[in-house]
């Protein structure tokens, strides 16, 4: 079978970031059907590691990382290297960090 | 009483004006409180450390009238939180205030109003600090030391739902709160009407933030949540939403690192067995939540310091060569800035949008900007006069950086404007701390009085 991906926005329902607090920012992925969430799950598209090697941190920076299961859901979170709202901070709410996210390619054939 | 409903009309109160028809909407439902939040720290470290708010008074006034209007009419309590963005105690005499010029404007009959503060005295924190208790530090911060505590500005204490619990037992009709965890506002209700603590405190966590337990996208929409003994549903008043199984588990996860937990004053809602069922097209049920009371009562303190005076000023690039060597062009501007003003004491900030302005060193493509790109350049200095000169020195130098193969040499950048702006003092998150205390209680004095 042939290699076959779709990007991670085709796929889920929603993608966004946001505050978790003033030192953290978190990210959920949340797809509309079950199978999809664990397709993304399978194919192991989004990891610590994938996480990391995205947003170019340590992986020392991502403080969670779960699935929820409830919510068909994939969610992490990150330490920010300084609070929210320091001068020069061009993100207070942390709003839209997410968006190197949507062109993750998933895997379909796994 | 077998179950109760509360109505929620925004998550942000005055942070954009609620929406009337939804609000209507659910107050026609029926409902045995309104409550809003209105209080948070996403809108950054400047409205506490300065004593404002983020919002117009305008906007604030609006919403408070249309609850206060329909909660008098039906004679039914209104509960806000965290008033005025930060809660502290100018903000909550604010809300107080206008509360009661409300009352009199429509010549309310007469009702209880309570209100309480949270603001925390430095030489408090500082007690416990040589006491040798610690004020522990979250989110991987060290704990508390004296000269963190120097360096901060104003302290507020996030309530659990002790004071307003003491206020609705005091018979308030209307209650305006400090700065609060955001479910507690609502579980409090739920405590005081005899309801259990799970799903009361799950109450709060699924209302909190209004409409963005459902879908739709779209905000300042009234959620109704209803609890029993058993369980919470929460109910869409939008005709465009739903609260669906994925809307509502989705927002569990919202705004918080960990989708299966949430920390209040005294306790920690455990929601990692929740189950949601679908039991009709706008209403979604929740059960399966837990509450473990905390062995050690410890309250959240969030605190905002002045980092100093801060002037804005914008620089714009669509030479290609330039956009290539804009960091060049950056390190000479702030080396301008540092032969006039020395190395220390100032502070100049750059964000350049169009290559990695949002993301700043997260950016994945900061090596190809667009081909044209938008500094935003801000300056920090203790006094308003130096933050000027610098801010100007700061944007004005990217004008005259050397670059060596640039063909125009007129001038390195395009100003939309000729000047710098005054922005908002600079301010810096200084507490992200948990305090113990004896009595919970002892943050949040609470007052009452008839209005009308």
């Amino acid at each position: 079978m042939k290699n076959e991906t779709r990007k991670l926005s085709d796929l889920a329902k929603t993608i966004r970031s946001k505050n978790a607090g003033t030192d953290k920012i978190t990210f959920d992925i949340i797809f509309r059907e079950k199978e999809t969430y664990e397709l993304v799950k399978r194919a192991k598209a989004l990891t610590r590691e994938r996480v990391s090697e995205v947003l170019g941190i340590d992986p020392s920076r991502i403080t969670d990382f779960v699935m929820f299961d409830p919510a068909n859901a994939i969610k992490f979170t990150i330490k920010r290297l300084r609070p929210s709202g320091y001068a020069g901070d061009p993100d207070i709410f942390g709003a839209q960090q997410y968006a190197p996210f949507l062109d993750i390619e998933v895997d379909l054939t796994v | 009483m077998q179950s109760l409903r509360v109505i929620c009309p925004n998550g942000h109160l005055g942070f954009a004006p609620l929406k009337t028809e939804s609000f209507r909407i659910g107050v026609d439902a029926g409902v045995d409180y309104i409550a809003a939040d209105s209080g948070s720290d996403d809108i950054g470290p400047v409205p506490l450390g300065s004593d404002t708010c983020a919002s117009p008074r305008a906007w604030q006034e609006h919403d408070l009238e249309v609850m206060l209007l329909a909660a008098r009419r039906i004679n039914k309590p209104m509960i806000i939180g965290s008033a005025g963005d930060t809660g502290s105690n100018s903000r909550v005499d604010m809300y107080v205030q206008i509360i009661r010029d409300l009352a009199r404007k429509h010549d309310l009959p007469a009702f209880r109003l309570g209100w309480f503060y949270s603001e925390v005295d430095k030489d408090l924190v500082r007690s416990k600090i040589r006491g040798g208790s610690a004020i522990a530090g979250l989110d991987g911060r060290p704990d508390l030391d004296e000269a963190e505590l120097d360096a901060t500005s104003r302290i507020v204490a996030l309530a659990g739902v002790h004071p307003y619990r003491k206020l609705l037992a005091e018979g308030c009709d209307v209650i305006i709160g400090g700065r609060s965890s955001d479910s507690a506002i609502f579980a409090a209700a739920a405590l005081h009407e005899g309801f259990p603590e799970a799903q009361a405190y799950y109450l709060g966590k699924v209302l909190e933030c209004a409409s963005f337990c459902a879908e739709p996208y779209g905000g300042k929409e009234t959620v109704l949540g209803e609890i029993t003994p058993d369980y919470v549903e929460v109910t869409a008043m939008s005709p465009a939403q739903s609260c669906t199984v994925a809307s509502v588990a989705g927002h569990a996860m919202y705004e918080r690192s960990n989708p299966f937990e949430e920390f209040v004053a005294g306790g920690r809602l455990d929601m990692a067995n929740c189950n949601y069922e679908q039991v009709s097209a706008k209403t979604t049920r929740v059960t399966g939540m837990r509450f473990d009371p905390a062995q050690e009562f410890r309250v959240k303190l969030e605190g905002s310091g002045r980092v100093g005076e801060r002037f804005v000023g914008i620089a714009a690039i669509r030479d290609p060569y330039t956009i290539a060597n804009v960091d060049k062009v950056i390190d000479w501007a702030r080396e301008q800035a540092r032969e006039r003003f020395g190395k220390t004491g100032w502070e100049l900030h750059y964000n350049v949008f169009g290559r990695n302005g949002v993301m700043g060193d997260m950016e994945p493509f900061k090596d190809k900007p667009a081909h044209e790109v938008c500094i935003l350049v801000q300056g920090v200095a203790p006094t308003r006069e130096l933050a000027e000169e610098l801010t100007i020195t700061g944007t004005r130098q990217l004008f005259y950086a050397r670059l060596a193969d640039v063909k125009g040499t007129a001038g390195g950048v395009a100003f939309p404007l000729d000047e710098v702006m005054p922005a908002s003092p600079a301010y810096r998150w200084t507490i992200n701390h948990t305090m113990a205390v004896d009595n919970p209680l002892e943050l949040f004095p609470t007052h009452s009085e008839m209005v009308g």
